[in-house]
């Protein structure tokens, strides 16, 4: 396969020196001496008086998969935000490579190689495939006036890459809102690694698919772990975390309230954690008294 | 791993679309059927309609219209209204009567003028747009009141009558004339001027649409603002541009109504947005925007002018003529729905 920026006018966008195809290279190129790819540590956000995040630290490693988990009202898709640069944080460190960086704008987290791909997916439904694949990045041909969209690379390229992910599209003209939602994920996180991402970030990339489809997006997670990106996969649900993730942030209530090493937790430690532990022991004591346990118990 | 991924991938390959179903997926489809009604119902009820002459008014019609529709259908596709649409383009043809006659001798300043004043209207529009985040239709709608207001209120207080004074005996009148409201000899056939504005307004829009980013980023912008953000693109900018590309419409617009009848009417326009609209509409353009074609615009114009003089020459009673329209704005809305809705469908 010939890498599509091979094409001089295409690379535009892109800083030097980093190409999307590099195949051959994993993440185990960053000993402990490399700084991580990014790094948060006690990042606060504030929106007017409510503390929607305080004190929360994290790592992304090239290779390597960051489930950040918490239930609904956490503060994950806050922290998104701030690490995709939509939102600007109001305390504490964010460094890429080392280095203490405030981005002003999702473009610019683009340029550092933070892609994000956002629970609405920021794709245009009536848009085709193609059209969204490169929507904002767009190459052209020619000069002036005569600057034109490069149709065949962009169609070709969609093709490709998707191929690539596992997707058989033999249409790429359709509407992007007729893929199912797994392929729409996948097509989204396609499109972050041929535009160079270091660094994916994934928010509830499977909360709204059945087990199936989920099954499919969290393949393409560690297809692009595997390609050597580092993922921040923000979760509420500890089996799909599980499954991929190299290390876990739990967030409560705009709190940390754990970080783990895979091989440090359990499955179960990691749903009681999430669950909240007693609260959820009280919870099931309260529910019995209130509603004995009937045939539809476990629905 | 990978022979697990093709085996997923097996699962969820794609139908491909036939033929036909692409053809459905058209924007402009609704209204080349309609177009096509229209004129086979004219040709058979009309005697004089299928006559050159006939058809060089019908396509003066929808010139007129055409011209504005295209790029108030882009705005659409941007998800954007323009309700000033149609007194601007009295505007631009007041503004350029008024500044030749008051302050120069040679019509063209007045041409130069009124291009920058009328862009500069745009451009309000636009920043209000951008800069309030208020809705586009509260925002035009002001716009369209204060432009009525000051088109009536500034002929009358400088001409005295509400309309200008006749500007056929200035320098430079016969060249804009050419320019703007001339009859040209095209192979025989009798074909104003206006109609070679038209066209190459729809093939500029198109080529803008389909073959470059902008035309990306207008689709985009109407079609998930948030989103189109979150990957780059600069909504505000794109905006802006759609409605200088109005402004841009309604001065070629203006300077013809200036031209073609050397004076003004300062009341003039009230009420032609909308007609642009449902040009735009009846086109295929999605009210929601993200959706539409200019090439669909101007079909749908091209339905305004052969209705409009179709009856005429029909020898009805013209007071049909916004029914029938009325009607057709209808069914061209119900057919874009149901395409939307098979374009929409997710798996
Ligand atoms: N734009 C906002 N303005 C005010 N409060 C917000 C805003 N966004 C989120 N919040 C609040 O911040 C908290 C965290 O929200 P969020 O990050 O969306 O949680 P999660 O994605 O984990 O469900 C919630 O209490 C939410 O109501
Ligand atoms: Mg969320």
């Amino acid at each position: 396969m010939t890498s599509p920026h091979d094409h001089d006018e295409h690379d535009g966008d892109q800083p030097d020196g980093r190409r999307p195809d590099d195949d051959g290279q994993d993440g185990d190129a960053d000993g402990g001496a490399t700084p991580p790819l990014l790094e948060l540590e006690s990042v606060a956000k504030h929106y007017g008086s409510i503390r929607a995040l305080e004190g929360v630290s994290l790592t992304v490693r090239a290779g390597e998969v960051t489930c950040v988990l918490g239930d609904n009202g956490a503060g994950k898709s806050t922290l998104i935000k701030i690490i995709s640069g939509l939102h600007r944080h109001d305390a504490g460190y964010y460094r890429v490579d080392g280095e203490e960086t405030t981005l002003s704008s999702p473009r610019s987290a683009l340029d550092l190689g933070i892609a994000t791909v956002y629970q609405d997916l920021a794709m245009i439904p009536l848009m085709p495939v193609w059209r969204n694949f490169f929507l904002g990045s767009e190459p052209t041909l020619g000069r002036g006036p005569l600057r034109r969209l490069d149709v065949r690379l962009m169609r070709s390229t969609t093709r490709e890459r998707l191929l690539r992910m596992g997707i058989d599209l033999r249409d790429v003209d359709q509407p992007i809102g007729t893929l199912s939602g797994g392929e729409r994920q996948s097509v989204a996180i396609a499109r972050a690694v041929h535009f160079g991402a270091r660094v994916l970030v994934l928010d509830e990339p499977t909360a709204a698919l059945g087990v199936k489809q989920a099954g499919v997006v969290l393949r393409r997670v560690a297809a692009a772990r595997d390609e050597g990106l580092g993922v921040v996969l923000v979760t509420h649900n500890p089996h799909h975390a599980h499954l991929v993730a190299d290390r876990f942030v739990l967030l409560k209530r705009g709190t940390m309230a754990g970080a783990h090493a895979a091989g440090e937790i359990t499955l179960d430690e990691l749903t009681r954690q999430m669950a909240g532990g007693s609260e959820l022991a009280e919870l099931s004591h309260e529910l019995r008294r209130t509603a004995p346990p009937g045939p539809d118990a476990h629905e | 791993m990978s022979a697990v991924a093709a085996a997923a991938a097996e699962d969820e390959r794609l139908l491909p679309r036939s033929p036909l179903r692409r053809l459905i997926g058209r924007p402009e489809l609704g209204s080349v059927l309609g177009a096509l009604a229209v004129f086979l119902v004219f040709a058979i009820v009309a005697d004089n309609f299928l006559r050159a002459g006939s058809l060089g008014t019908v396509l003066y019609a929808a010139s007129t219209i055409g011209i504005m529709a295209v790029p108030v259908a882009l705005l659409m596709i941007g998800g954007e209204f323009d309700l000033s649409a149609g007194v601007m383009v009295t505007s631009s043809a007041l503004i350029s009567s008024m500044v030749s006659y008051q302050f120069t001798a040679n019509v063209w300043v007045g041409v130069v003028v009124s291009l920058a004043a009328t862009l500069a209207l745009g451009l309000f529009n636009g920043l209000m747009l951008t800069r309030t985040g208020l809705p586009s239709f509260i925002i035009t709608l002001g716009t369209f009141l204060m432009l009525t207001g000051l088109n009536l209120g500034f002929t009358k207080l400088i001409s005295g009558t509400v309309a200008t004074k006749s500007i056929a005996d200035m320098d430079g009148f016969p060249e804009a004339r050419a320019l703007f409201a001339s009859q040209l000899d095209i192979g025989g056939f009798a074909v104003q001027v206006t109609v070679l504005w038209w066209i190459g307004l729809v093939a500029l829009a198109t080529w803008i649409l389909l073959r470059t980013t902008a035309g990306n980023w207008i689709f985009a912008v109407g079609g998930g603002r948030d989103a189109a953000r979150a990957v780059g693109v600069p909504v505000e900018r794109t905006k802006i541009g759609l409605y200088l590309g109005v402004a841009f419409g309604a001065w070629i617009s203006g300077q013809h109504l200036l031209f073609n009848y050397n004076v003004v009417q300062s009341g003039e326009g009230v009420g032609n947005e909308l007609i642009y609209i449902a040009a735009a509409v009846i086109g295929g353009c999605l009210l929601t925007g993200g959706y539409g074609s200019a090439i669909g615009a101007a079909v749908g114009a091209l339905i305004f002018g052969m209705t409009s003089k179709g009856i005429v020459f029909a020898q009805w009673d013209p007071n049909w003529f916004k029914f029938f329209l009325g009607a057709m704005l209808l069914l061209a809305t119900l057919l874009n729905l149901w395409i939307r809705k098979r374009a929409e469908a997710a798996g």
